[in-house]
């Protein structure tokens, strides 16, 4: 299911770690079936 | 930027949408989002609607949730599946499981791309066919062993959260382990037909909290269209986008053709344009005043000095409509309470309604004092309607193409 | 979803999954599979070229090169790779 990336909470990545990918589901986002 | 962030100001194709591919229905829910019951003469032909699969591919939209009505009951709907999954574009379709036999179970095991969602809305018969209508418990479990035993993978079991159903969240997700599915809880909204039970079915601000907690400790194992993410006010955000994707991301087209920004939003208002028109769908998407609208930064009006609009946005915007709320203002589900405020300053304010009707009782039964449609349940679907499911409709009747 | 994957060899020759459509967008590129119904996100133009190119070079450090991502972000780039590689958006091409 959905498997969002951690939304911005942890901060001693360095940026460009956590900006590369981020991943929804397909029934994350609504105004479908 | 985060996902979310692009996603407000729109995509230049949808990531995925929903098609109602009729109006039919061999069901009379008493909640149904498009009023569904009788055929559009004007629905679209099988060479239109594979057009608009053209489309779909051309634009790479991933996936279509086909619906309705009951989408199933066009007799081209398996052609339709098959030209839709050869061209690059993901099905899922929603049913009320009338047509799911043994031998379309096996048929749709064989295939590849297809998702299949059982719409559930009880866990017992009683509460389920309170307001889906006599039976109709029975033909979706039927479904739902059909589907198992033919070895498909993982369908979907699609319930609308209610006063009378919130309490059996346990034995829901039950069934759907039982049957090798995946549950998925969506939010009942005052649209179409759902406007004439609102008041009775949805859940209280109590049940609200306790979806809430069962989604927190649930949240990964069941899906929920990102339906609920006015609840992410509570405090911690559901998985999800927590997004309205209306007019952004995803749509609907209707069963003639119309594009609304979501199929909550049947109405002249949330009407973008036609397929039918010069330039299709895709000019729809990218051109129509409606959809440009909705992808300008939305400042929140009177929700913007709450703590918590960052995370609910404001709500739903077909909830809010179709209760006669400002969309500027709070969900009428508002988790903090101000919905319910502004539900009781409502002064003489008169509730829209949508023309788009194709209940089977038109004009649907609304606020005319009669009793609630649900209690009028009670006579059982005509036996032919198992097989032939609009009893007196002739499935060759073709409409007359650009009505 | 950054961490290392024992699995991912990226001195070997890889490609997109035949079963993934990538679709690129002004900010990026949306990824979706259609077996796992999953979508992602690639959040970076440079991360957009490497995985669409992946196919053109005969492993996946030329690609990122080739893309012209900065020599101090490339770890970064390969964890997110190794991830892509761990739900099955890239996998190493057969021989």
């Amino acid at each position: 299911m959905a498997e969002n990336e951690p939304q911005s909470t942890t901060t001693d990545e360095p940026v460009v770690e956590e900006t590369l990918v981020e991943e929804v589901s397909i029934d994350g986002m609504c105004g479908v079936y | 930027m985060k996902l979310v962030e692009h996603f407000q100001y729109g995509l230049n194709s949808p990531i995925c949408l929903t098609w109602e591919l009729t109006y039919a229905c061999n069901l009379t829910c008493a909640h149904c989002l498009s009023s569904s019951g009788r055929r559009d003469p004007r629905e679209l032909t099988t060479d239109e609607a594979k057009r608009v699969v053209d489309e779909l591919q051309a634009m790479q939209v991933f996936y279509v949730n086909i619906g309705g009505g009951e989408p199933t009951v066009r007799p081209d709907f398996w052609e339709l599946l098959d030209y839709a999954i050869d061209h690059q574009v993901g099905v899922k379709f929603s049913t009320n499981g009338v047509k799911i036999d043994k031998a379309r179970a096996a048929q749709l095991a064989r295939t590849d791309y297809v998702d299949v969602q059982i719409s559930l809305d009880g866990a017992t018969p009683e509460v389920n066919d309170y307001v889906r209508g006599p039976g109709s418990y029975d033909m979706a479990i039927r479904a739902l062993e059909n589907l198992a035993e033919a070895g498909f993978t993982q369908p979907k079991i699609s319930v609308v959260m209610t006063r009378q159903n919130v309490d059996q969240l346990d034995e829901f997700k039950a069934i759907a382990d039982k049957y090798g599915a995946q549950l998925r809880i969506t939010r009942l909204r005052p649209s179409g037909r759902g406007a004439d039970v609102w008041d009775e079915l949805h859940p209280t601000a109590a049940q609200q909290r306790q979806m809430y907690e069962w989604l927190l400790e649930r949240g990964d194992q069941v899906l929920t269209g990102d339906s609920f993410f006015h609840l992410s006010a509570y405090g911690e955000a559901l998985p999800g986008l927590n997004l309205c994707g209306a007019g952004r991301v995803v749509c609907l087209i209707d069963p003639v053709g119309d594009v609304y920004a979501c199929p909550f939003a049947i109405h002249q208002n949330f009407l973008a344009g036609n397929v039918r028109d010069p330039g299709g769908f895709a000019r729809v998407w990218r051109e129509s005043e409606l959809f440009q609208r909705l992808r300008q930064p939305q400042t929140g009006g009177a929700c913007r000095s709450c703590q918590h609009f960052d995370s609910c946005q404001g709500g739903c915007m077909a909830a809010k409509f179709f209760t006669g709320l400002p969309l500027d203002g709070p969900d009428p589900e508002c988790v903090q309470g101000y919905g319910e405020q502004a539900l009781a300053a409502r002064d003489g304010v008169v509730i829209p309604r949508s023309d788009v009707d194709h209940s089977r009782s038109a004009p649907r039964n609304g606020r005319t004092g009669k009793a609630p449609v649900l209690l009028q349940i009670g006579r059982r679907p005509d036996k032919a309607c198992e097989s032939s499911p609009i009893a007196g409709f002739d499935p060759r009747q073709v409409p007359v193409a650009g009505g | 979803m950054s961490t290392a994957s024992p699995d991912f060899r990226p001195e070997r020759p890889h490609r997109c999954s035949p079963s993934v459509a990538l679709r690129p967008e002004p900010f990026g590129a949306l990824v979706y599979d259609f077996v796992t119904r999953k979508l992602s996100f690639l959040k970076t133009p440079e991360l957009v070229t490497v995985v669409s190119g992946l196919a053109d070079h005969p492993d996946v450090h030329s690609a990122v090169e080739a893309a012209g991502v900065p020599e101090e972000q490339r770890p970064a780039y390969l964890r997110a790779l190794a991830g892509l590689k761990a739900s099955g958006t890239i996998e190493e091409r057969p021989q």
